[in-house]
């Protein structure tokens, strides 16, 4: 065990799956929010640009969206970001990501609004506020802290769900575990040293956002 | 008696003969009348699975080696064995052989053991055909290469080429679009792989080998640790394949239509088994 941690960067490569799965985070939660406020807008339109956009996105296999992002777009249409492939392919996987677990924090604030009960809406209204200053004031502040446990199901997922970009090359963690089971065999070992790897990152994710759903919770 | 004990009974009848013709399903396997072959499902020209035929280098050769071993055709179970899962499917017994572009490493002889080499590839390029700006390993400065994430040719050609442009993906075949597209210059793995794609009907007269081999890799066939007996037999039969022209015949079939040659060392001495 000791000499495949002295041969293989397997810190690095794990920084390259946090690297992900942050900026992942930041660009899911604000095209997120975006797309939760349209899916509420009293806008027909804007409601049906929303819920398109989540059905759409949230039933297509991220391994398709990964995939297409380089072979199709960045290839084919010619829209590339670098030059460099590596470059390329990271930006790529911090979009793909975003905009693929932007539907699920979508759902998962829609899921917080709802915890809010109507009389709030409805007193925001009857006291002058505009729809920009309810949503602003009242309802989004609620609705985050309604939401705080499935955002926090979302980014357990989006970590292990960073797995997926090694189809398209980037130097993530599941790109190097393929390289240390084509050099040194498969086995248990190798496996759970990675499947360890992202228990230490999902399980203190998990138990603070346990934590902060209670602290945050609005006390009705 | 009364219709509850007949009804007993006829039940008690139907779950003994069920546990019998159980038992005797599971005793075939034991001796090597059916064989269990591990391939390679997605690679055309050694290994490909298309609808419930097999064909490919790797299936001849295999299909060969069965003969051998006194096993026909119709006998021979399938199996897919992806790169990652060789071992485990060997070392639990999930299939006899594999046949699988299976490189002989001091790293996989300490799970498993291995009979042949049957055949001596090595990692090329695979270009466009109008292509004339790349002719060997020396002049990728510059150009965007294609891989498979984590293979050998992958991490070799980062150290053959300082500073590399590669863009990995899953498999093979997603470089293949790529480098029709026009949007990757070279594909770069075993000229095996290589001519098997060049010998694809849709990529005819597209696509061309360059600039050699710069690596060896040896093909053995993986079998049980330590079953010397069958590890003998395999070398036998790879030993006789090569001898009558049957190998020779399998490389042409399958190989040959992109006007592959096999490398140099080709065909190779299988080592003996230990």
């Amino acid at each position: 065990m000791g000499a495949i941690f002295a041969k293989y960067d397997i810190f690095g490569a794990f920084l390259v799956t946090i690297e992900l799965a942050v900026l992942s985070a930041i660009g899911a939660l604000l095209i997120g929010t975006v797309v939760a406020i349209l899916r509420m807008s009293p806008v027909p339109v804007l409601q049906l640009v929303g819920t398109s956009y989540v059905n759409l996105v949230r039933n297509t296999p991220l391994t398709v969206l990964m995939v297409s992002s380089i072979l199709g777009v960045s290839f084919i249409l010619g829209l590339s970001w670098s030059d460099n492939a590596k470059t390329n392919a990271f930006i790529w996987a911090v979009i793909v990501l975003s905009v693929y677990h932007a539907a699920f924090v979508c759902e998962a604030l829609r899921s917080g609004v709802n915890t809010i009960p109507a009389g709030q809406a409805e007193a925001a209204r009857s006291i002058g506020l505009t729809f920009q200053q309810s949503l602003t004031e009242v309802i989004l502040p609620q609705a985050f802290r309604g939401a705080i446990a499935p955002l926090g199901s979302t980014l357990i997922a989006l970590i292990k769900n960073t797995t997926v970009v090694a189809v398209i090359g980037v130097s993530d963690a599941a790109n190097l575990m393929a390289v240390i089971i084509e050099n040194e065999t498969g086995g248990v070992l190798v496996f759970g040293i990675f499947a360890l790897g992202f228990v230490i990152l999902t399980l203190p994710v998990g138990v603070w956002f346990t934590s902060l759903s209670r602290r945050l919770a609005v006390k009705r | 008696m009364s219709l509850k004990l007949k009804l007993g009974a006829a039940l008690a009848a139907a779950a003994l003969a069920l546990s019998m013709s159980a038992c005797g399903s599971g005793a075939g396997s034991t001796n090597l009348q059916a064989l269990k072959i591990g391939i390679k499902f997605d690679q055309p020209g050694l290994g490909l699975k298309d609808g419930d035929k097999y064909s490919g280098f790797d299936v001849d050769v295999a299909t060969y080696i069965a003969g051998k071993l006194g096993t026909t055709a119709d006998k021979i179970t399938w199996i897919q064995a992806p790169s990652a899962q060789r071992e485990t499917l060997i070392e639990s017994g999930q299939v006899d052989l594999v046949v699988a572009t299976y490189s002989i490493t001091d790293a996989r002889k300490e799970k498993v053991s291995f009979a042949g080499p049957y055949f001596i590839a090595g990692q090329s390029l695979l270009i466009r055909a109008d292509d004339s700006s790349i002719t060997g390993v020396d002049s990728l400065s510059g150009k965007k290469l294609c891989s498979v994430t984590g293979s050998t040719s992958a991490q070799k050609i980062k150290d053959k080429v300082p500073g590399v442009n590669l863009q990995e993906f899953g498999g093979y075949s997603d470089c293949v679009t790529a480098l029709n597209a026009k949007t990757i210059d070279a594909l770069t793995t075993d000229d095996t792989i290589l001519a098997g794609f060049a010998a694809q009907p849709a990529n005819a007269g597209k696509l061309k080998l360059v600039g050699g081999t710069f690596s060896t890799e040896n093909y053995g066939v993986g079998l049980k640790k330590g079953n010397t007996d069958l590890c003998t037999k395999v070398t036998e039969a790879i030993k006789t394949m090569i001898s009558d022209g049957s190998w020779q015949k399998a490389v042409d079939a399958n190989l040959g239509p992109a006007g592959f040659k096999p490398g140099a060392g080709n065909p190779p001495t299988p080592a003996a088994c230990s």
